[in-house]
Formats: structure tokens, C-alpha cells, sequence
């Protein structure tokens, strides 16, 4: 009785695991298949799910009429730029958190997060104010920074709850052995947190890789990364959905890739602290 | 060289303040044990030394000079950690080389002075171990032999043992009292147990809620408590307390007489009761007794075997020598 109980419940819980993932994954689904689509296709009544002629001319379209390289390049070094700065200042702020606290370091904290609760678009005027006094309008620099800070709350916050797990004897240890601070978050500290440290540089990676409101006010031209490329293709004066779709697998493809590769990672840094 | 001095030392916690002001000076060379119920301060007073928390107010001096505002890593104290506190990332080797390698030492220097402790130590075949696959013991070897490689002019001991059972807690005791008398080294050591404060120490600290009840040698504190706290906390089983008639025809309030210096008696004696358990150790009997008129429940310990059993009449002299006497106070009077 109690076996066929819980088969019955495998069974139930598993077909709706799947079915929620592929309602999530639809769309994903939907833009990869569209791009390969010629754009009458695309937008054909009923919708084509495989009885169309396969075609890879919006990639060689979207190639020719962008460059997609430097739009890579500059998500690369926007992505990767903010989230190591990033790491570089929640490091010091999250090690002092967790295992200096004050009276107010839960204040602090809380405040941080609130930051996150703010529409990004209340501050986009001042913040497009500063950009134009320091003639920081689409350059990669600026915009690193930006995205860096609006994220930086979620990097201390995830690597405050890591580091509340490394028991703070050990780096009292390292203190008696002499190491200086430097030393004690170089040696000690780091290497112990390495797992939580992947995962939030992971994580800050691709919320960093599919930020959009930023990039697409701050950039123009120079310093625009994919996610102004997709927006390039969603132009309101004709259906260009097969090219957009092309465009969108192209931005999104090194993002899902890497993802795919670090799963393990990810969800280990999901669920951090959940298990002891 | 390793002298240590607190001058009227405090410690608060915001508002609370767990330590008063404190002096206290510890030899070079001496084997101090800090002794206390849990919560009395003694592990906040060794983190005070090692630097590892601010004092409040006062001073610490270490070999004559002002530690009280350098940091930790500059005192040239070692600590051993109640939890080991090992880096689990690194191997034995490397434990054990990380403060010669912050001292930054020279590769062969290191290696070397690795290789010494670890044999000294027995841990020569696990130097490419990670914490992780070792034994509780080894692991405390391994954070022993972190502390002695650097040579530190004291070693801070917080309850070093009291993570590990209790055969290898026996066997741990003695390597650290022959490590104390090879090395020589200044050792403050603090545990909430008395009979490793009794068999390691050259000078025992008993602490109170902060205050230092008593300094002295372990045979000092055992025959001449200051007090009936250090009286009942230092020795096994505990001293038995008396108030009232028994204590008066001693003039005094409280009058306190430990197991062992009670005897057993065929018959007659001045006190009797009733056996509650009788503990057979073999070399030892241990009765705790009731109905006696004097306290709820009197411990003696017989030499041998004892046979008696519960519910069994027992007759008792006590040997009026080795009772203690105490004033309204809790104070010794002599």
C-alpha cells in the first residue's frame, strides 16, 4: 500500500517538475526555434513548431548588419569587470560584517538590501546627470561601475551568509600565527570560501550579463553590450521577429552555456546554508 | 623568556562587565591553569592575553613590555583552540608551516622546523593529511604543533581537551605536561576541569563570575581553600558542607570535610546514616549517604573495597585534623 502510495506520488511530482520546466523553458525554446525561421514564418497562423524550412540566413543577416563580436566583448569586460570589482569590495565589507559585527551591522545590511527595493529608473536621473558631467555616456568604464554598485548588495549579502558559516576560530588561528589581516583574507578566509565565492561571482556574472535597463540608457554605440544588441532588433517600425530571435540565441547562448557548465555550482550557491 | 602581567585589568560587553579589575602575574616558565564553572571569565581573560579581544581598561605586560594595544599576531604568544581551529584547506604540513610561512621564513628553515615537530609529535606520517582524515587526537596534535614550531615565548591553551574522549583526554594530558617540561615554556591553560587544572599545574587561578577567587599550587588550593567556593570546587568528589550544630561545635558557620578524610568505621563513630549508592571502583569506594542530620547527602571514600550496600547503616569518623572552617562569609578561618 505505502509503496504504491509513493510511486503514485514520484510519479505526480515528476510530471510536474517537467511540466513547470518546460513552461519555463518555452520561450527559451521558442526564440531558438524562431531564428531559424524566415520572418513570414515567424509570425505565421497557426505557429510552426517543425514543418518549416530550416534556414540560417537571420544569423548571417544579424552578422552582417551588426558586429557581434564587440558587443560580446563589451558584455565580457562589462559582466566580468563589475562582478570582480565587486568581489574585490564585498570581500573586505563581508568578512567585517560577519566576523566584526557592531551594533548596527543588521542595520547595514538591511539598508543595502532596501537599495535593491528602489526602481532602478528613480535614480536614473541623477545617475545620467553624473555620466554626462564626467563624460562617462557609453563608455565601458562607467557603465561597469553602475552595474557593479547595483548589484554589490547581493554580493555581500551572499558572501556575509558564507562566511557566517566559516567558524571564526580558524581565522583567530591565522591571527596568533601572525598573519595580518591582508594575509588572514588572502591565505585563511578566501581559499575556505571558495565554493560561496564561485557561486556569487557566478551569479553576479549573469545578473550582470542580462542587465538591460542600464546599458540600454547609459550606452550607445561604443560601449553597448548584447543585451543593446537584442534591444537593436525589436524595432518598432517593422516584424523583424526571426532576425530578433537570431540576435536574442546569439547574446544568450555564452550565458547559457557557461551556465550549463556550472550548474552544480550554482545550485550549491542557491542553497548555501539551507544544510549544514 | 615568557612573563605575563595583568594590571588591573577589565573587560565589559557593553554594559555588562565580566571581569573587574584584575592583576595577576604569571612566571616564565610556569604551567598557570585558569579553573571556573562555565561562564567565570577564564576563556575571556585568555583571549585578553592573547590579544584576540580589547581590554576594557588596565594593562597587560609581556616580558616587561606594554602588549595592551598590540595585535595578536605580534605578542609571540601561540594558542591552541578548544575546536582546533585547523585550516581545513591545507594539509598537516602546511598547518603546522603557516606561521613559520608568516613569519617568512625561509623554505628550508621551514621544512625543517615541520619535520622536528612533527616528529616529535608522532605526526610524521600524516603531514600530507588534510584535518578532515584525521583523528580528534591527531588534529590536536596537529594544532599542538602549530603552536611549537614557531618557538612563542607563552602557549594559551583554551580547553584544549574537552572535544576529545576520555582515555585519549588522559594520554593528551601527559603529552602536554612532558611537552611543558622538554620545552619549558610559559603555558596558560584554561579548562572547567579541576582534576586537569590538578594534575598539570604548577600555579592554579580558580575564577569566579570574573574575580579570582584563589592563586596558589594545586596541593595549596587542596588544603588551604581561601574560601568555600574554591573549597568545593577543587577536589573529587566535591568537599561535603555543614552548617548549624556541627559547624558551632567548631565555632564556626560552615565547616567543610572532604571524602577522603572521613573514615569508616566497624561500629560507634561520631556520625551515622544510611547508604544511598555505593560507587565500587575497586581501588576506591564511594558512598553517598543519607539520613545523616548533618547535610542532604554526605560523600566518604573508603579505601578498597567497601562492602556495604544500600540501605545498609554505615558509621563514620571524621578525621578532625582536615576539617576546613568557615565564617559567616565563606571566608577560611585558620
Amino acid at each position: 500500500m505505502a509503496r504504491s502510495v509513493t510511486t503514485q506520488r514520484k510519479a505526480l511530482t515528476t510530471v510536474a517538475a517537467w511540466t513547470i520546466a518546460l513552461i519555463i523553458f518555452f520561450p527559451i525554446y521558442w526564440t531558438i526555434l524562431t531564428s531559424f525561421k524566415t520572418e513570414a514564418q515567424a509570425i505565421n497562423d497557426p505557429p510552426l513548431f517543425f514543418a518549416f524550412d530550416w534556414t540560417l540566413e537571420n544569423y548571417s543577416v544579424v552578422q552582417e548588419r551588426s558586429d557581434y563580436m564587440k558587443f560580446l566583448w563589451n558584455s565580457v569586460i562589462i559582466a566580468g569587470g563589475s562582478t570582480v570589482l565587486g568581489i574585490l569590495i564585498a570581500i573586505p565589507a563581508a568578512w567585517s560584517m560577519a566576523f566584526v559585527p557592531s551594533q548596527r551591522t543588521k542595520d547595514i545590511l538591511l539598508w543595502m538590501l532596501s537599495t535593491k527595493m528602489l526602481p532602478a529608473v528613480g535614480v536614473l536621473y541623477p545617475i545620467s546627470l553624473i555620466f554626462v558631467k564626467f563624460d562617462l555616456l557609453d563608455t565601458r568604464g562607467g557603465l561597469l561601475v553602475v552595474i557593479m554598485l547595483i548589484n554589490l548588495p547581493i554580493i555581500v549579502w551572499m558572501l556575509y551568509t558564507y562566511f557566517r558559516e566559516i567558524p571564526g576560530e580558524i581565522l583567530e588561528a591565522s591571527r596568533m600565527d601572525g598573519a595580518t589581516l591582508k594575509e588572514e583574507l588572502l591565505y585563511v578566509l578566501t581559499p575556505m570560501a571558495i565554493p560561496g565565492i564561485a557561486s556569487t561571482l557566478l551569479l553576479n556574472f549573469i545578473l550582470a550579463w542580462n542587465e538591460a535597463f542600464w546599458t540600454l540608457n547609459l550606452t550607445a554605440a561604443n560601449a553597448a553590450p548584447l543585451t543593446a544588441f537584442i534591444a537593436s532588433y525589436s524595432s518598432p517600425e517593422g516584424l523583424f521577429f526571426a532576425k530578433l530571435s537570431a540576435a536574442s540565441t546569439m547574446a544568450i547562448a555564452p550565458i547559457l552555456i557557461l551556465g550549463w557548465f556550472s550548474q552544480k555550482q550554482l545550485v550549491r550557491g542557491l542553497t548555501f546554508g539551507a544544510v549544514k | 623568556m615568557g612573563q605575563i602581567q595583568l594590571k588591573k585589568v577589565t573587560k565589559s560587553f557593553g554594559s555588562t562587565e565580566v571581569i573587574p579589575p584584575l592583576d595577576l602575574t604569571i612566571e616564565d616558565g610556569e604551567f598557570t591553569v585558569f579553573v571556573g564553572p562555565s561562564g567565570c571569565g577564564k576563556s575571556t581573560l585568555l583571549r585578553l592575553i592573547a590579544g584576540l579581544e580589547d581590554i576594557t581598561t588596565g594593562h597587560i605586560e609581556i616580558d616587561g613590555q606594554d602588549a595592551t594595544s598590540v595585535v595578536p599576531a605580534k605578542r609571540g604568544l601561540a594558542m591552541v583552540f578548544q575546536s582546533y581551529a585547523l585550516y581545513p584547506h591545507m594539509s598537516v604540513r602546511k598547518n603546522i608551516a603557516f606561521p613559520l610561512r608568516m613569519a617568512k621564513l625561509s623554505q628550508t628553515a621551514i621544512d625543517q622546523k615541520v619535520e622536528a615537530a612533527a616528529s616529535v609529535l608522532n605526526l610524521t606520517d600524516y603531514l600530507d593529511r588534510r584535518p578532515g582524515q584525521l583523528s580528534g587526537g591527531q588534529r590536536q596534535r596537529v594544532a599542538i604543533g602549530r603552536a611549537i614550531v614557531r618557538e612563542p615565548s607563552a602557549f594559551l591553551f583554551d580547553e584544549p581537551l574537552s572535544n576529545l574522549d576520555a582515555a585519549l583526554r588522559v594520554g593528551m594530558r601527559l603529552e602536554i605536561s612532558e611537552l611543558h617540561e622538554r620545552l619549558k615554556t610559559t603555558m596558560v591553560y584554561v579548562t572547567h576541569d579541576q582534576v586537569e587544572a590538578m594534575t598539570m599545574a604548577d600555579k592554579i587561578v580558580v575564577l569566579q563570575a570574573g574575580v579570582i577567587e584563589q592563586v596558589g599550587t594545586p596541593l595549596e588550593l587542596y588544603r588551604t581553600p581561601r574560601n568555600i567556593f574554591v573549597a568545593g570546587f577543587i577536589g573529587s568528589p566535591k568537599m561535603n558542607f555543614m552548617t548549624g550544630s556541627e559547624a558551632a561545635k567548631h565555632s564556626a558557620h560552615t565547616i567543610g570535610i572532604r571524602p577522603e578524610h572521613i573514615n569508616v568505621v566497624e561500629s560507634g563513630g561520631d556520625w551515622q546514616g544510611t547508604v544511598g549508592v555505593a560507587e565500587h571502583l575497586g581501588s576506591d569506594t564511594f558512598f553517598h549517604i543519607h539520613n545523616t542530620g548533618l547535610a542532604e547527602t554526605l560523600t566518604v571514600r573508603a579505601i578498597g573495597d567497601v562492602s556495604l550496600k544500600h540501605g545498609d547503616t554505615i558509621h563514620l569518623s571524621p578525621r578532625v585534623d582536615d576539617i576546613h572552617r568557615f565564617d559567616a562569609a565563606g571566608l577560611r578561618i585558620s
